[in-house]
């Protein structure tokens, strides 16, 4: 008998064909597949209404599926809701807290409530991991606008969730708090948590992100390696600037990858990092020797906003 | 069972009851006191006595029933409501909890409000009137009961409404007319034979008639009667709310 295949770890996070219909008809989630790894930040794109809250709403219990199954840890979150619920935690997108509660009380309620027995030490931890500490004994409405979102997300972690689903955590939030989150987003990374996290800032993603979601009109368009992505689907165009404006391209030059700039003084050529050859040297060569005198040379490389603006567009157009 | 969450949701409850105090305590206080005036000094003392009770004696288990009808039913429907108004109610479904731990913590401290204020006003009746309690286990078990299934009315209608209007509504233009049409200020016997059978359809006729039965021994309706009327409500609210949760009517979406 030979040895056992080794077998790869189950995913934390398992969607299968999940859809969600309301009663006027409307699809709001067209059969989500959806697979996340234990320890991994996937960063969910998708323009507004595209399905995101609606998603992670229906794998959080708070909407109901009209069909399709969810495992967290391996628990159906309908057959045993109890053990899968035990592992998530949830920032909502709106700040939904009640105003005339202590800071300290609304997290203690947070982690009863998810049957954890009071654990100070815990809790003090989290509130200081927050900055929010000092604003214990504060009434929830004393507080300014991102120090409320942070007593959400340490209500969500009252309870040491395993995946924890952050919806649009930064949206109105000033730069610095921006940075605080995502600094607390990688030591929550370092501490084995899953972070699912839906935005609306490609820069987020970008920052955080291990994997990027795509998903537009209740369908997850693509699921990748940020990297990968960025590599497969990220162009970098070269702009060559000329010292005196042309009124077209010299016929020796003509190519799909170039095109002229709107005013004629530069010529900007796409290549694809990942080709052996981009092609840049025969360019310029070209170029000299079509007569035309260079004044400068710059490079851009397309960011992921591109790159989920085109697969957007193409998900609209399919 | 998840013990941790229903005792969270209860003290999360009591907590914001015991802040307000004051209020709490002040308000049943003093309208108890007024009906005392009016209606035991001022227009009881020209009543003869109802079954065999000075009139503003026979008056207090229908105040007590009065306040913690209203103040169960309000507790309860709020406590529900004002989660789901402000949006926090969405920590409540993605909880590892199921209805009947939401039901017990929400309308276990309603019910502990309104019998708390029951117990404020049977205090305060002391301090006008002398009387007895003949059956002071069967007072606590009618009062319980009254406590707990008008909590469960409250959790209904506070799920049901879609504004702060709509809270108000039923308690208004249903639960008050019946609390007061169902003999809190008078014996149903004293009224007209229509109107004696009218009462009758009044489930809240058997509730006062039962409290009523455990201070003097006195009943317009059977005890037992009483008994199985306030099972069968407080019945016919947990099959609603089990409902609710099961198909998610107006919480989930």
């Amino acid at each position: 008998m030979g040895l056992e295949p080794e077998t790869a770890m189950p995913p934390i996070l398992n969607v299968t064909d999940l859809r969600k219909s309301y009663p006027d008809g409307f699809e709001a989630l067209k059969g989500i597949d959806l697979q996340i790894d234990a320890g991994e930040i996937l960063a969910l794109l998708g323009p507004n209404g595209a399905g995101k809250t609606t998603l992670i709403s229906t794998i959080c219990g708070i909407a109901t599926a009209t069909s399709g199954t969810v495992t967290v840890g391996g628990h159906d979150t309908i057959k045993d809701f109890r053990a899968a619920r035990a592992m998530i935690g949830l920032v909502p997108q709106e700040i939904n807290l009640e105003p005339f509660e202590k800071v300290i009380s609304t997290v203690n309620f947070s982690r009863g409530l998810f049957g954890k027995p009071a654990n100070p030490a815990l809790i003090e931890k989290i509130l200081r991991q927050l900055s929010l500490w000092d604003k214990r004994d504060s009434q929830i409405r004393a507080l300014s606008g991102g120090m409320k979102r942070r007593v959400l997300i340490a209500k969500a972690l009252s309870h040491e969730p395993r995946v924890l689903f952050l919806d649009e955590p930064t949206a109105g939030v000033d730069v610095e708090l921006r940075r605080d989150m995502w600094e607390i987003v990688a030591d929550l990374k370092r501490d084995g948590v899953t972070i699912i996290l839906t935005t609306h800032y490609i820069e987020e993603a970008e920052a955080i992100a291990d994997r990027i979601g795509v998903i537009a009109d209740g369908k997850i368009l693509l699921v990748e390696d940020k990297a990968k992505l960025m590599a497969r689907m990220g162009k970098k165009e070269l702009e060559v600037q000329l010292s005196q404006p042309i009124t077209e391209i010299p016929a020796s030059l003509v190519s799909d990858r170039l095109r002229l700039s709107d005013d004629g003084t530069a010529l900007i050529y796409s290549y694809d990092t990942q080709s052996e050859r981009t092609g840049i040297t025969t360019l310029l060569s070209d170029v000299a020797a079509a007569g035309l005198v260079l004044r400068d040379v710059v490079t851009r490389q397309s960011s992921l906003e591109d790159v989920f603006v085109d697969l957007v567009h193409e998900g609209e157009t399919r | 069972m998840n013990w941790i969450a229903v005792k969270s949701i209860y003290i999360y409850e009591m907590t914001r009851f015991f802040r307000t105090l004051t209020q709490s305590f002040i308000s049943p206080v003093l309208s108890t006191s007024l009906y005392f005036v009016v209606f035991g000094a001022a227009i009881g003392s020209r009543i003869q006595e109802v079954e065999g009770v000075s009139y503003a004696s026979f008056i207090v288990p229908g105040l007590i029933m009065l306040s913690v009808i209203t103040q169960g039913i309000s507790n309860a429907s709020f406590g529900i409501y004002f989660p789901k108004f402000i949006g926090t109610i969405f920590e409540m479904l993605s909880a590892p909890v199921s209805f009947l731990e939401i039901v017990m913590g929400y309308v276990g401290a309603a019910a502990s409000k309104a019998l708390f204020i029951g117990l404020v006003i049977l205090g305060t009746a002391y301090l006008f009137v002398d009387f007895e309690i003949q059956h002071p286990f069967a007072m606590v078990g009618f009062l319980v009961l009254t406590c707990i299934s008008f909590s469960l009315m409250g959790f209904i209608i506070g799920i049901w409404a879609g504004s702060f209007e709509q809270l108000q509504l039923v308690p208004l233009l249903i639960i008050t007319p019946l609390v007061f049409l169902g003999g809190s200020f008078y014996s149903i016997s004293m009224l007209p034979p229509v109107w004696q059978i009218i009462s009758h359809f009044n489930p809240v006729v058997y509730l006062i008639s039962g409290f009523r039965w455990s201070f003097f021994g006195a009943a317009d309706v059977p005890i037992g009667l009483s008994l199985l009327a306030i099972a069968g409500f407080t019945a016919l609210c947990l099959s609603v709310i089990w409902w609710i949760f099961k198909t998610g009517w107006r919480i989930r979406q």
